[in-house]
C-alpha cells in the first residue's frame, strides 16, 4: 500500500508549497500539508515532517514569509504567505512543470503505440 | 541568480542561529502535531490513538529536524564542528597521548621553522636593498688570495669607476678597519667605538636613505674638508639614547671634532652583509687623497645599470681590470688586476648555500621522523579504538565519516603542535639573531616573517596528512565488523597486520635516524679534527686589547712608548709575556709582496704575496708562535731603526728552498731586510685553510703599524687581568679608551662559529631523531608485549625461563634496529657523498663515524627493547592466563 504512493521528485514538493499557497493564501505548516494530501487523493508520499526542509527553503530564497499567528481553533501556529517574487517563481515552475508533463505524456504514449508493432 | 544569493546568505546566517530556529522548529512541530490529533479526534479517534496516527503522518521529529538543519544551514561546517568537537573531547580523555604527540610535533616542527627562517634569509629572501639583484662585488679572481687581493686602491678604484659603462655606481669600504679604531672622547672615559671608511656614493650604490639627517656630500670626500660621520641606529640609540638633536652637532673622535651629518635606518646593518659578526657604530668618508699610496685597501661593490647583465659587465671588466694602474705616480707599475663580479647576494650567502641545504634536508629529515612517530602512535591507539569504531560503524557511521575524524584528529594535532612550535621557533630565532658571536652572515635578520609563517602552514598540513595517512588508510581498508568482533585489535590476523605496518615504520624511523647520526657524525669528527689542527700559535692563555692608537706619531717616540707599555704591562702578577702587533690572526689582515733580493732589480713575479704583521719584541712568544731558526725582534732593531724581518716556514721554503734564510736580505714593504728568524706556519684566516705566507716585522720608521694590539698570556683569570691591565694602560696614557680584554680564543671561535654552528644543529637533529626512533621502536616492542601477554603466560608456564622471554623480546627488538640499520648505512653511503664538500679531513666513508653510530643505535635499540623485555619476564603466567 505504502510502496505504491508516488515518490516525490526533487524539488517537486517546493512547487507543491507555493502552489497551494498561491491559491489558498496564508496557511500553517500542517495546513500546507493537509491540502496536499488532499488535493493529490492521497497520491503522494509525503511525511508530513519534510514539509518543514521545504518552507525553511522556499523562504530563505525568499519566495515565501512567515508569520507567527493563531489559528482557527486558537493555536499559536506560524503562518506562510507567498511573496512577489514567489509568484513569479511559481509561474516559472508552472509553465516548466507543464512543458515536462506534456513532453513526458507524448514520449511514452509513443513507447506504447511502438510496442504493439 | 539573486535568490541563490540571498540563500547563500541565510544560511551562513541560520549557522549561527541554531539554537533559536531549533526552538522555533520544535514548537511549530510541537503545534502540527496538537492540530493533527485535534482533527483526528474529531473523527470519532480515541485520545491516545488520534495521538499516535499523528506522529506516524508527521515521520520522525528527530529526522524532519535534520532535514530542517541541512536545508537551512551549512550542513558541512556542521559536521565538521561535529568533529572538532569530538576530536577536542576524545584527545582530552587520551590526555597521556595528546601531550606526547604534541611536544613531539611541536620539536620537529620549531626546529623547521627556525632552519627554513635562517635558510630564508640567508639563501631566499634578497639582500636588504632596493632592486639588490643589481649589486655586484667585484673582487679579484684568485680566490685563495688574502683580504689585500680582494681590494683595489685608491687610483684604480677611481680608474674603474670611469672607464667602465657597465654600473650605475661604483663604491666600496675599508677593508681594514678593525675593531675599536676610533675613541669617542665626551665628559667621561673615552669609549672605544668602530668606523668604518666608506668611498663616495657607497650608501647611494646600495640604495639605503638616511632616517634622520642626510648622506655624505661630494665635497666631503676632498683633502682637509670638515670630518663628518653617519652614525648606525643601534650606536645612535645606545650611545646618544636616540636623541634626533645630535644631527649637526659636533663629537670628538681621537681627539678630532667630527660633525654628525645623520642616522642610518635600522635596517640596514653593515657587518651582516659585509663582515659577519662585526659591529659597527659609524661611518666617516674615505678620502681618496689620503690613501693614494696605501696599496689595495677598498672592497668594491657596485650597481650595474638596469638591462646590463653580470656577463655583459663581466666581460668589460676583463677589458678594463687588466689595464688598471696601481698608482698613477707610477705609471710603469701595473700590478695586472683582474676582477671578479659576483652578484652581491651570491658573493655573500654563496658559501654556505651547501651548508644550509644540508641543513634544511637534516630538518626535514626530522619531520619525517616525527611523522612515522606519530603513525606508529595513532596506529597504536587506533587498535585501542577498534572497538570504538566498530560501535560508530554499527550505529550507522559511514566509512568516509570514521576516516574523515580520523583526518580531523591529525590536523587538530598538527595544528597544536604548529602553534606551540612556532612559540618555540619564535625564541629560538630571536635568540639566533641576537648571536653577534656566529660569524654567519644576515643572522641578525633572521625573523618570523610572512614567508615563515606560510611555511609552518605548509609543512603542519604536510605533516597531518603524512601521519594521518597510514591510520586513514588502514581504517579504511579493514572491516569494521570485524573489529568489533575481534574486541581491540586482539585478533590473530588482523593483530598481526598491525603489527607488521608498525614494524615497518620502526624500521623506516630506525633508517632515518641512522643517516642523520651518520651525517652529524661526520660532521661532529671534521668539526673535531678542525679542532685540532695545529693553529701555530697557543690561543689558550692568551687575551688581546686595543690600544689607542695614533697612527701619525713619529717612530722613535713609539718606540719607546711601545716599550714601556710592554715592561708595565709585564709587571702585572701571573703575566707571563707581552707583545704588539697591529694586527692579530684570524681577524682581518693585509698582504704585502716579499722577494729574495737578486742579482738584478727583482721584477713584479719575482714577489710572493705575503701577510704582513708589524710587532714588537715579545709578540711570537706571547701569541704561543714557535721560532724554528733565529731570533725574535729586539727593542735596539726598533729603536735603531733596524730592517730585519721574520718570516714563516712557507716564505723560507718558497724563496730559499732547501736553504737556511738566516742572514739572507729580503725585499718586503720598499725595503731591503734581513731575515733574522723563521717560524712555524700561522693558520691565518681561519682553521680550516691552509697556512699563507706571513712575515713579521718591526714597528720602525719604514713600517708603520696599522694599530696596536696588546697581547698578553697568563694564566690569572680574565676579568682580574683586564682591570689591572687597563689601570696601567690608563696610568701611562689617560686616554686609553676603555677597550676590552678579549681572550684570543674569540678570535679562533668566530672564525670556526659557522662550522660550530652547524655541527650544533645537525647533533641536536640527530640526538633528537635517534631519542624518536627510540621512542618509537619502545612503542612497538612494548606494545606487542601487552598483545602477546596470554602467549607469553602460556610459554611461562609451560617452562620458559626469564632470562629466555627477556631474550626473545630483545631478539625482536634488534631485529628490527638491524633491519633499520641496514637501510639506514646503505642510504647514508650515499648522503655522506653529497656532504663531502663539508667535510674537513674526513673521509665521507669515514669506518669509525659509521662504526661508532651503528654502535650508538644499537645500544639506543638495546635499551628500548630492553624496558619492555623485563616488562615481558615480569609477567605472571596465571595472572595473564586468567585475565583472557
Amino acid at each position: 500500500m505504502v510502496q505504491s504512493k508516488l515518490d516525490l521528485l526533487q524539488g517537486t514538493l517546493d512547487v507543491m508549497v507555493l502552489q497551494t499557497l498561491e491559491v489558498l493564501g496564508p496557511l500553517h505548516g500542517y495546513g500546507i500539508a493537509r491540502r496536499i494530501e488532499q488535493v493529490s487523493g492521497n497520491e503522494v508520499l509525503l511525511n508530513q515532517g519534510t514539509i518543514y526542509a521545504s518552507l525553511v527553503r522556499l523562504q530563505q530564497r525568499g519566495w515565501i514569509a512567515a508569520k507567527w499567528g493563531i489559528s482557527d481553533n486558537n493555536r499559536k501556529a506560524k503562518f506562510y504567505s507567498i511573496t512577489k517574487t514567489g509568484k513569479k517563481q511559481l509561474a516559472q515552475d508552472t509553465a516548466y512543470w507543464q512543458r515536462l508533463s506534456g513532453v513526458m505524456g507524448r514520449v511514452l504514449a509513443m513507447h506504447g503505440e511502438g510496442g504493439e508493432q | 541568480m539573486r535568490h541563490l544569493l540571498r540563500e547563500a546568505f541565510n544560511r551562513m546566517r541560520s549557522f549561527f542561529r541554531n539554537d533559536s530556529l531549533d526552538r522555533e522548529l520544535k514548537q511549530e512541530m510541537a503545534s502540527h502535531l496538537e492540530m493533527a490529533a485535534e482533527e483526528n479526534v474529531t473523527r470519532g479517534m480515541s485520545v491516545e490513538e488520534a495521538r499516535r496516527r499523528a506522529v506516524m503522518r508527521f515521520g520522525g521529529v528527530q529526522q524532519s529536524l535534520e532535514l530542517h538543519r541541512e536545508s537551512r544551514g551549512l550542513p558541512w561546517l556542521d559536521v565538521l564542528m561535529q568533529d572538532l568537537r569530538f576530536t577536542f573531547r576524545t584527545l582530552k580523555r587520551d590526555y597521556g597521548f595528546t601531550t606526547a604527540a604534541v611536544l613531539i610535533l611541536a620539536l620537529g616542527i620549531a626546529a623547521n621553522i627556525t632552519v627554513f627562517s635562517v635558510v630564508n634569509t640567508i639563501l631566499l629572501r634578497p639582500l636588504p636593498f632596493p632592486d639588490s639583484q643589481q649589486l655586484v662585488r667585484i673582487v679579484e679572481k684568485d680566490p685563495k688570495a688574502g683580504e689585500s687581493s680582494k681590494t683595489y686602491t685608491a687610483d684604480a678604484t677611481q680608474d674603474f669607476q670611469q672607464q667602465n659603462h657597465s654600473f650605475q655606481s661604483v663604491s666600496g669600504y675599508f677593508a681594514f678597519t678593525g675593531p675599536d679604531n676610533f675613541k669617542l672622547i665626551g665628559n667621561s672615559q673615552p669609549i672605544p667605538v668602530t668606523g668604518m671608511l666608506v668611498a663616495e656614493d657607497f650608501f647611494q650604490t646600495l640604495g639605503v636613505e638616511p632616517s634622520l639627517g642626510r648622506l655624505f656630500k661630494s665635497q666631503e670626500f676632498v683633502k682637509h674638508a670638515q670630518p663628518v660621520a653617519l652614525l648606525t641606529y643601534p650606536f645612535w640609540k645606545r650611545q646618544f639614547a636616540g636623541d634626533p638633536s645630535i644631527v649637526g652637532r659636533a663629537i670628538d673622535l681621537s681627539n678630532t671634532s667630527v660633525t654628525v651629518i645623520g642616522v642610518l635606518p635600522n635596517t640596514f646593518d653593515f657587518g651582516s652583509v659585509f663582515s659577519p659578526g662585526a659591529k659597527v657604530d659609524l661611518f666617516t668618508p674615505y678620502i681618496m687623497d689620503d690613501f693614494r699610496e696605501d696599496g689595495n685597501d677598498l672592497a668594491l661593490v657596485g650597481r650595474l645599470k638596469k638591462g646590463v647583465t653580470l656577463a655583459q659587465a663581466q666581460s668589460e671588466a676583463d677589458q678594463i681590470f687588466p689595464q688598471l694602474l696601481f698608482e698613477h705616480k707610477h705609471p710603469e707599475f701595473k700590478p695586472g688586476y683582474t676582477g671578479q663580479l659576483t652578484i652581491l647576494k651570491d658573493y655573500v650567502s654563496g658559501k654556505l648555500r651547501r651548508s644550509l641545504i644540508v641543513l634544511w634536508c637534516a630538518v626535514g629529515l626530522i619531520l619525517l621522523i616525527v611523522c612515522v612517530n606519530l603513525s606508529n602512535l595513532l596506529l597504536a591507539r587506533l587498535a585501542a579504538r577498534s572497538k570504538e569504531f566498530g560501535m560508530r560503524s554499527a550505529l550507522g557511521a559511514r566509512r568516509g565519516r570514521i576516516v574523515r575524524q580520523l583526518l580531523t584528529e591529525s590536523i587538530v594535532l598538527a595544528a597544536a603542535g604548529a602553534g606551540l612550535g612556532l612559540g618555540v621557533a619564535w625564541f629560538t630565532i630571536r635568540y639566533l639573531a641576537h648571536q653577534g658571536s656566529i660569524a654567519l652572515p644576515l643572522l641578525s635578520m633572521v625573523r618570523v616573517d610572512g614567508t615563515v609563517l606560510g611555511w609552518t602552514l605548509l609543512i603542519a598540513a604536510g605533516a597531518a596528512v603524512l601521519f594521518g595517512l597510514a591510520p586513514g588508510l588502514r581504517m579504511s581498508g579493514s572491516n569494521l565488523q570485524q573489529l568489533l568482533k575481534d574486541g581491540g585489535g586482539h585478533g590473530a590476523s588482523e593483530g598481526r597486520k598491525h603489527g607488521r605496518l608498525r614494524s615497518m615504520l620502526v624500521v623506516t624511523e630506525m633508517a632515518l635516524a641512522c643517516v642523520l647520526l651518520v651525517g652529524a657524525g661526520l660532521l661532529l669528527r671534521s668539526f673535531l679534527r678542525v679542532l685540532d689542527v695545529d693553529l701555530g700559535f697557543e690561543p689558550s692563555h692568551a687575551a688581546a686589547i686595543s690600544v689607542d692608537f695614533d697612527n701619525r706619531e713619529k717612530a722613535a717616540t713609539r718606540a719607546a712608548k711601545w716599550q714601556e707599555i710592554v715592561e708595565r704591562t709585564s709587571a702585572i702578577p701571573g703575566v707571563e709575556t707581552v707583545g704588539i702587533t697591529d694586527n692579530l690572526p684570524m681577524s682581518r689582515n693585509r698582504s704585502w709582496g716579499i722577494a729574495a733580493k737578486g742579482k738584478q732589480k727583482n721584477s713584479p713575479q719575482d714577489f710572493v704575496p705575503v701577510f704582513v704583521y708589524i710587532v714588537s719584541p715579545g709578540y711570537l712568544k706571547a701569541m704561543g708562535m714557535r721560532l724554528r731558526q733565529g731570533r725574535d725582534i729586539n727593542w735596539h732593531d726598533l729603536a735603531d731603526n733596524r730592517n730585519v724581518v721574520i718570516i714563516n716556514e712557507t716564505v723560507a721554503r718558497r724563496l730559499w728552498p732547501g736553504q737556511s734564510p738566516i742572514g739572507r736580505t729580503a725585499i718586503a714593504g720598499g725595503a731591503e731586510d734581513q731575515v733574522i728568524g723563521v717560524i712555524a706556519d700561522v693558520r691565518e684566516s681561519s682553521a680550516e685553510d691552509n697556512a699563507g705566507a706571513q712575515m713579521y716585522l718591526p714597528a720602525t720608521k719604514q713600517f708603520g703599524p696599522e694599530g696596536e694590539y696588546l697581547v698578553l698570556r697568563s694564566k690569572a683569570p680574565l676579568t682580574a687581568l683586564a682591570r689591572s691591565v687597563m689601570i696601567t694602560l690608563r696610568r701611562i696614557n689617560p686616554g686609553q679608551p676603555a677597550t676590552e680584554l678579549k681572550p684570543i680564543q674569540a678570535l679562533v671561535d668566530h672564525a670556526t662559529s659557522p662550522r660550530r654552528f652547524f655541527v650544533l644543529l645537525v647533533g641536536i637533529f640527530a640526538a633528537l631523531g635517534l631519542l624518536l626512533a627510540s621512542l618509537g621502536i619502545y612503542g612497538v616492542i612494548s606494545y606487542s608485549v601487552t598483545r602477546q601477554r596470554p602467549e607469553i603466560g602460556v610459554r611461562m608456564a609451560l617452562g620458559a625461563t626469564e632470562t629466555r622471554v627477556q631474550l626473545d623480546v630483545i631478539r625482536s627488538t634488534m631485529r628490527l634496529a638491524l633491519i633499520g640499520a641496514s637501510i639506514g648505512v646503505v642510504a647514508s653511503l650515499a648522503v655522506s657523498r653529497l656532504i663531502a664538500s663539508l667535510l674537513f679531513r674526513t673521509a665521507p666513508t669515514d669506518p669509525l663515524t659509521f662504526i661508532g653510530m651503528i654502535v650508538l643505535l644499537g645500544a639506543v635499540a638495546l635499551l628500548a627493547g630492553y624496558l619492555p623485555a623485563r616488562k615481558a619476564s615480569k609477567i605472571d603466567p596465571m595472572i595473564a592466563l586468567r585475565s583472557n
